[in-house]
C-alpha cells in the first residue's frame, strides 16, 4: 500500500495537478505515526509512511491548508472522507484547493494494546494472517491482530469513500457495525452506575485538549472555551464540573456534525472513551428522528438546524429512561 | 465605572404588601456599581418616573433597574423615561416583583428574599447592557393584496383611494371570489351582483390598482416595508392586452363539454371561455386540460385551431409561457377567503350519489338568472320543479369528529333562512323544511330576517338531525330524520336536499402561510396578532388579514375587516420608514466559522455570507467565509446563537454574557 | 440569607421562559394570585430557542437544583419555529445529562402558552416537589460554589 501511495504522491506533485502532499512521517517511535505536508519528491523518499499503526485522519489540516496557494493532495481512508464531505458542507475547506485520493483503511493497530500485553521496545510490526508479529528491541513477538486492532476500527461503520478524486484500490461497502453496543450497555444501567461510571472516566481528564484539537468537527475559529468574552472560558478542568461541563458541550456543539472518526478516544492520553458522548448522540438522533450519517453528503440539514412539527416531546428522556 | 439606579416600587400596596420594599431598596444599595437605590409608590406615575429622570441627571447613571411590575406592563414607559433623561433606553432593566413575586407569594421574609435576588439579576444585567439604537428601515408604497374576492377588492380599493398602488393576485380567471357566485344577500335580498360587479370595475378602472388575474404567488421574500414578491401569471394561451372579451372565440370552440367552473359543473361551457359575463378583467382563458390543440401536447399540430380563427384581434397564443414578476411591496394583504368542504366522507347524505342533494352554494346557482336555468329552480336530474326541498345545517360544522370542522360556520343559519324564503316567495306551492341544531343569528336585522322566514313565510324549522337521505326509484329522495321537540321520528319524501356545508379556508392558505412566516390555527385559518386587540393584523409585522382567511364570516364583515386591514396597511404605507428592533443578532466576523449552521434556523432569511479578507495571525491574509445578519429583517429569536458553535452569533438585550450574569446572580 | 428556618431542603429552581407565552403566561398566574414556591426564579429570554445548554450547565453549576425551560406550545412560536429547534436541542440535551448519570428530574421542558397561568403555577409547583424529592444537586456542581 505504501508503495502505490508514494507512487501516487510523487506522481501527482510531478504532472502539477498539486504542489503538496499531506500524508504521514514517522515521529519518536515506530507507533506514533503523524501527518506531515511534503512538497517534493525527494521529501518523500526521505519521511513518508503509511503503516499499520497510520490512524491519524488529516482532513481536519485541510481547513487551513486548503486555504494556501496551489492544490494539496490528501490521502483519505474512508473514515476520513466522511469528515472531509463534514467540512465541506459547512464550508470550512476550499474543495477546489483539494486533489483527494481514496485509500483503503484495512483496520489501524493500536500500539497501547500491545503495550499492554507487556511487550516494550517496539520496532515494527507486521501482520501474518490473524497473527500479528512484532519486533521489538529485545527480539520479535506475536499476538493476534484483533487483539492489537484500534477500538475506532474494530467499530468500523464504513469502507465506503463519500468523497474521493480518484481511488486507489477497490471501493468497499458501508457495513454493519456494533458501534452502538456500549452506548446501550451504559444506557441499560441504573443512573447511579451510569455516573459512577462517567466520574471514573472523566475525573481523568487533564484537560490537554487533545480531543478537541485533533477532532475534524472542532474547527471553530475561536473556541467558545478560549473565547474571555462567552463566560465559560476555562484552560484547565478546576473541579469535576468543569469536566462535565467541557465535555458535554463539546459532544453537543458536534452533534449532528460529528461523523463518528474516532479520533477523541484514539488521542486521549488518558484512554477516556470520549466517542461514547458522541455515539450516544448520534443513536439519538437515529432513533428519534431518523437515520442520519455526518458526512455522508453535503447537502442534507443536520438533525439539530432541522425539526418536523411532530417531532417527540423532551419528556422522551424520562419515559424510556432506566432508573 | 458602573453608576446604577435602583428605584423599588410599592405598586401602592400590591408590591409593598407582600414584599419589604425598603429592605430590597436597602439591600441592593449594597450591590456592585449601584449608587442610588430608591423606593416609591408608584412608580409609573409621572412622579415616579420623575424621580428616574432627576436621577439619571444627578447622578450620571449609566444603568436603571426598575423593581415593579412586568416588564411587558412598563418596560416602554420606563425606556422613555430613561430616553428623555438623554439615558439610552435600553440601558433599563426591570425586575418583575409583582407578577412573578409579590403576588403569587405569601410570605413577607421569603417574598422579600426572591425579589432581592431578582434585584440582583437585574443589576448583574444592567451592569453588561450595552447602549441599543434602532435602525430605520424603508418603506415600499405599495400593498399587494392576495385573493380578488369581495375582501381583496374592498381591501385594495381602500388602499388605491389613500392613494397607494395596489396589485391584486387572484387565481382565478376572473376576480369577484364566492361572492359572485351568490344570487341574494342577506338579510336584505339584494342581488350579490348588483353591489359586487360595479366595485369589480372600479377596481379595474382605478389606475392605482392592478389585476393579475390567473396568476399566483409563488415567492415572498423580505420583511415589513420591504416585501419582495414574486408572482406567477399563469399561461392562459390568450394576450390580455388584446382580448376584448367579445367571446367568439368561446362560440367558435367545438369543445363545449368542459363543467363548468364557475356553476360548480351544473352545466357545461367550452374549452376556452369568459368565467362569467361581467368578469373582471373580461379576458378568454383556454382550459389546457380540455383544448383539443394543447391537450394533444403538440401545439404545432394543425388540430382545431378555430379559436384563434375567430378571434379577430389576434389574441390567441398557443405558444404564450407562464410569466413571473417580482415586485417590491411594504404591506401585504391575505385575502385567500374560503370555500365549501369536500363531502365525500358524508355518505349518509348522498351527496356524490344523488343529482338533486345539492350543497347550498350550488344552490345560489341553480336559483340564479345567470345560473344553469336561467333562474328557474329545477331539480338537476330531471329539471323539473322541486316541490317539496329539505334544508340540513350544520353539514361538517360543529363536528367533534375527524370528518368535519370543529367551528361554526356562521354564515349557514342566515343563508338557509335567505334560500328559504326566497324559494317560498317564489314558488308558494313549495314546501320547505330546515333541520338544524341551533338557529345562530347575531347581526343587525338577522333575528328578524330568520322569523320572517319562520312566521311570515311558513318555512318549517324542525330542530334536529337528518340521519340518512336515500334516493329512491321514484326519483324522490327519503330523509330520514329526528324532530327533538317532539321526540319523533321522521321521514320527509322529499325531491331536493340542501346541504348547508360547513366552510374552510383555501388549500391555498397553508403554503401561503409558510411563504410569508404567519401564523395559522389548527384549522388552517389565519392567527391574528392579538384575538381581541389586533385582529386584522398577523403576528408577522407588515401582513395583514382580510376576509374569512382569518375565520368564517358574512359579507358585511368580511368588507368591514378589509377596510380595517386597508386601514392597517395604509397606516403602515404613510410611513417613510419604520423603525427596527434593536434587539436582534449580530455576528463576530473573527469568531465566525461561516458554516451556515446560524442561517439553517434563522426563519426569516436574516442572514447572508460574504467572503472577506482577514489578516491572521501570522501576517499573512486569508479570504474567510463569514455572517452578516440584516438587522431589518432580524426579529430577535436568538435561534441562531445556540446553532453557532463558536458563539460568534450573540444577541442584543440578551447576550450570553447578560444571561449568564443573571443565572449567576440568582444562583449565587 | 437562611431560605427556611426548619432546615427543610430549599431546591432553587431557574426557569427560563420566552417573553411571548411563557413569561406571560408566568405574569398571568400572578395576576391571578396562583401560589408557586419562591424556589422559582424566572429568567426571560425571546424565545425557548435562545436558551444554550451552556446556561442550564451554567446554572447548575453554580447551584441550582433544578432548571426548567418553557416556551410557547410547538406550532404557536412567536418566531415560528423557534421551540421546534429548543424541542430537538433539549431532548438531546437531557438525553446527555441521563447518560451521565445525573437525575433526569431536575430539568424539564414545559410549553406553557401566555394563557396558560394555572398550568404556569401548576407545573412550577410540581416541578419544585420533584426536585426537592431529589435532594440538592450533587452530581452536577462546582464545589466552589456550593454555599457553606
Amino acid at each position: 500500500m505504501q508503495e502505490a501511495i508514494i507512487s501516487k504522491a510523487k506522481q501527482l506533485l510531478a504532472d502539477g495537478t498539486v504542489n503538496r502532499v499531506i500524508g504521514w512521517k514517522k515521529g519518536e517511535f515506530a507507533y506514533d505515526i503523524t501527518p506531515a505536508i511534503f512538497e517534493s519528491a525527494e521529501e518523500i523518499d526521505a519521511d513518508f509512511v503509511y503503516d499499520d499503526f497510520t490512524s491519524a485522519n488529516v482532513s481536519k489540516y485541510l481547513v487551513k491548508e486548503s486555504k494556501k496557494e496551489g492544490k494539496i493532495l490528501a490521502f483519505l481512508k474512508p473514515c476520513d472522507t466522511y469528515s472531509l464531505n463534514q467540512l465541506i458542507k459547512e464550508h470550512r475547506v476550499n474543495r477546489e484547493n483539494i486533489y483527494v485520493v481514496g485509500i483503503s483503511g484495512d483496520g489501524k493497530l493500536d500500539a497501547e494494546k500491545i503495550k499492554a500485553k507487556g511487550i516494550t521496545g517496539i520496532t515494527g510490526v507486521k501482520k501474518d494472517g490473524d497473527t500479528l508479529k512484532i519486533n521489538t528491541v529485545y527480539g520479535e513477538e506475536t499476538m493476534p491482530v484483533a487483539e492489537a486492532m484500534s477500538n475506532k476500527c474494530l467499530s468500523c461503520k464504513s469502507k465506503k469513500h463519500v468523497i474521493y478524486d480518484e481511488l486507489i484500490g477497490e471501493d468497499g461497502e458501508v457495513i454493519e457495525s456494533d458501534r452502538f453496543d456500549m452506548v446501550e450497555k451504559l444506557e441499560n444501567m441504573t443512573s447511579q452506575e451510569r455516573y459512577d461510571f462517567w466520574r471514573n472516566e472523566l475525573s481523568k481528564c487533564i484537560r490537554c485538549n487533545a480531543c478537541r484539537n485533533v477532532c475534524p468537527a472542532c474547527t471553530c475559529e475561536n473556541c467558545v472555551f478560549d473565547n474571555p468574552d462567552s463566560a465559560v472560558q476555562n484552560k484547565a478542568a478546576a473541579d469535576s464540573f468543569e469536566e462535565n461541563m467541557f465535555h458535554i458541550i463539546r459532544a453537543f456543539h458536534v452533534a449532528g456534525r460529528c461523523t463518528d472518526c474516532g479520533e477523541c478516544s484514539r488521542v486521549c492520553p488518558q484512554n477516556i472513551p470520549l466517542h461514547l458522548l458522541n455515539r450516544k448522540f448520534i443513536k439519538d438522533i437515529n432513533s428519534l428522528y431518523g437515520e442520519y450519517q455526518a458526512g455522508a453528503d453535503t447537502i442534507s440539514k443536520a438533525p439539530l438546524n432541522d425539526y418536523t412539527q411532530d417531532d417527540c416531546e423532551a419528556s422522551i428522556v424520562h419515559e424510556r429512561g432506566v432508573e | 465605572m458602573q453608576r446604577i439606579g435602583v428605584f423599588v416600587c410599592h405598586c401602592g400596596t400590591n408590591i409593598a404588601a407582600t414584599v419589604d420594599v425598603k429592605a430590597v431598596a436597602e439591600a441592593l444599595s449594597h450591590e456592585p456599581g449601584v449608587v442610588i437605590s430608591q423606593e416609591y409608590q408608584y412608580m409609573c406615575s409621572e412622579a415616579g418616573q420623575n424621580l428616574v429622570k432627576d436621577a439619571i441627571k444627578e447622578y450620571n447613571l449609566t444603568g436603571v433597574v426598575v423593581c415593579s411590575c412586568s416588564p411587558r406592563m412598563h418596560e416602554n414607559t420606563f425606556r422613555k423615561a430613561a430616553a428623555s433623561a438623554g439615558l439610552n433606553p435600553y440601558l433599563v432593566e426591570i425586575a418583575n416583583i409583582r407578577e412573578q413575586c409579590s403576588w403569587i407569594h405569601k410570605d413577607i421574609a421569603t417574598a422579600t428574599e426572591k425579589a432581592v435576588i431578582l434585584g440582583k439579576a437585574a443589576i448583574a444585567k444592567v451592569h453588561l447592557n450595552t447602549p441599543l439604537t434602532a435602525g430605520e428601515s424603508p418603506v415600499a408604497k405599495r400593498a399587494l393584496v392576495i385573493g380578488g374576492g369581495i375582501a381583496g377588492i374592498q381591501t385594495a380599493l381602500d388602499i388605491a383611494e389613500a392613494g397607494f398602488e395596489v396589485d391584486i393576485v387572484e387565481k382565478e380567471a376572473t376576480i369577484g371570489g364566492k361572492m359572485a357566485q351568490i344570487d341574494k344577500t342577506f338579510p336584505t335580498l339584494d342581488c350579490a351582483a348588483c353591489i359586487l360587479t360595479p366595485k369589480m370595475v372600479e377596481a379595474l378602472q382605478n389606475e392605482k390598482i392592478t389585476i393579475h388575474s390567473y396568476s399566483e404567488v409563488s415567492a415572498v421574500k423580505g420583511f415589513v416595508g420591504n416585501f419582495t414578491a414574486t408572482i406567477k401569471k399563469k399561461r392562459r394561451f390568450v394576450d390580455e392586452t388584446k382580448c376584448t372579451g367579445c367571446g367568439l372565440c368561446t362560440e367558435a370552440c367545438p369543445m363545449k363539454k368542459v363543467p363548468n367552473a364557475f356553476n360548480l359543473g351544473l352545466n357545461n361551457r367550452s374549452a376556452i371561455y369568459i368565467p362569467f359575463a361581467q368578469a373582471v378583467p373580461k379576458v378568454a382563458t383556454i382550459d389546457p386540460n380540455y383544448c383539443l390543440k394543447l391537450r394533444k401536447g403538440d401545439v404545432n399540430d394543425k388540430v382545431c385551431g378555430k379559436c384563434a380563427e375567430a378571434c379577430t384581434a389576434g389574441a390567441i397564443n398557443y405558444h404564450q409561457q407562464d410569466e413571473y414578476i417580482e415586485q417590491k411591496y411594504g404591506a401585504i394583504v391575505v385575502a385567500t377567503g374560503f370555500n365549501p368542504i369536500n363531502l365525500d366522507k358524508y355518505d349518509e347524505f348522498a351527496y356524490n350519489q344523488c343529482p338533486d342533494v345539492v350543497t347550498s352554494l350550488e344552490l345560489e346557482r341553480l336559483m340564479n338568472a345567470a345560473g344553469p336555468n336561467g333562474g328557474t329552480l329545477l331539480r338537476p336530474s330531471d329539471k323539473t320543479h322541486p316541490h317539496k326541498i329539505v334544508f340540513v345545517q350544520c353539514v361538517g360544522s360543529r363536528c367533534d369528529d375527524s370528518k368535519g370542522k370543529p367551528y361554526c360556520s356562521k354564515i349557514c343559519c342566515m343563508y338557509t333562512a335567505k334560500h328559504a324564503m326566497l324559494i317560498r316567495e317564489k314558488y308558494p306551492d313549495t314546501e320547505v323544511y330546515v333541520f338544524y341544531i341551533d338557529v345562530r343569528t347575531p347581526g343587525k336585522n338577522f333575528d328578524e330576517f330568520y322569523r320572517r322566514a319562520v312566521e311570515q313565510y311558513n318555512v318549517h324549522y324542525i330542530k334536529g338531525m337528518v340521519g340518512k337521505v336515500t334516493p329512491k326509484a321514484d326519483g324522490t329522495i327519503d330523509v330520514q330524520a329526528s324532530d327533538l321537540l317532539s321526540n319523533e321520528q321522521l321521514h320527509i319524501d322529499a325531491d331536493m336536499v340542501v346541504l348547508a356545508t360547513a366552510i374552510e379556508p383555501d388549500k391555498t392558505a397553508r403554503p401561503l402561510a409558510t411563504m410569508l412566516t404567519t401564523q395559522m390555527d389548527t384549522n388552517d385559518f389565519f392567527t391574528e396578532a392579538h384575538a381581541k386587540l389586533r385582529p386584522v393584523e398577523s403576528a408577522t409585522a407588515g401582513i395583514f388579514l382580510s376576509g374569512a382567511c382569518q375565520g368564517p364570516k358574512d359579507i358585511p364583515e368580511t368588507v368591514a375587516q378589509a377596510s380595517a386591514a386597508a386601514s392597517k396597511a395604509i397606516g403602515l404605507l404613510v410611513k417613510d420608514s419604520i423603525t427596527c428592533n434593536p434587539c436582534v443578532a449580530h455576528s463576530n466576523e473573527l469568531m465566525c466559522n461561516g458554516c451556515s449552521a446560524c442561517e439553517k434556523v434563522c426563519p426569516y432569511g436574516a442572514i447572508t455570507y460574504q467572503d472577506k479578507e482577514f489578516r491572521m495571525p501570522d501576517r499573512t491574509t486569508a479570504i474567510r467565509r463569514v455572517a452578516n445578519v440584516n438587522p431589518a429583517v432580524c426579529q430577535g429569536c436568538g435561534a441562531c446563537t445556540v446553532a453557532c458553535p463558536s458563539g460568534a452569533m450573540d444577541l442584543n438585550g440578551f447576550s450570553n454574557s447578560q444571561i449568564m450574569a443573571e443565572v449567576d446572580a440568582i444562583c449565587k | 440569607m437562611q431560605v427556611n428556618e426548619n432546615k427543610e431542603f430549599q431546591p432553587l429552581i431557574v426557569a427560563f421562559c420566552c417573553n411571548w407565552c411563557s413569561y406571560a403566561g408566568a405574569d398571568l398566574s400572578g395576576t391571578n394570585r396562583l401560589n408557586y414556591p419562591t424556589n422559582v426564579k424566572i429568567i426571560r429570554v425571546p424565545c425557548s430557542c435562545r436558551v444554550n445548554p451552556m446556561f442550564i450547565l451554567r446554572a447548575f453549576q453554580k447551584g441550582a437544583d433544578g432548571v426548567i425551560l418553557c416556551g410557547c406550545h410547538p406550532g404557536d412560536c412567536h418566531y415560528t419555529s423557534g421551540n421546534y429547534f429548543t424541542r430537538r436541542r433539549m431532548t438531546l440535551l437531557f438525553s446527555m445529562l441521563d447518560f451521565l448519570g445525573i437525575e433526569r428530574d431536575r430539568t424539564r421542558v414545559e410549553w406553557v402558552s401566555a394563557a396558560e397561568g394555572a398550568k404556569f403555577a401548576a407545573t412550577m409547583n410540581e416541578f419544585t416537589e420533584a426536585v426537592k424529592k431529589l435532594g440538592p444537586n450533587r452530581r452536577l456542581e462546582d464545589l466552589r460554589c456550593r454555599k457553606q
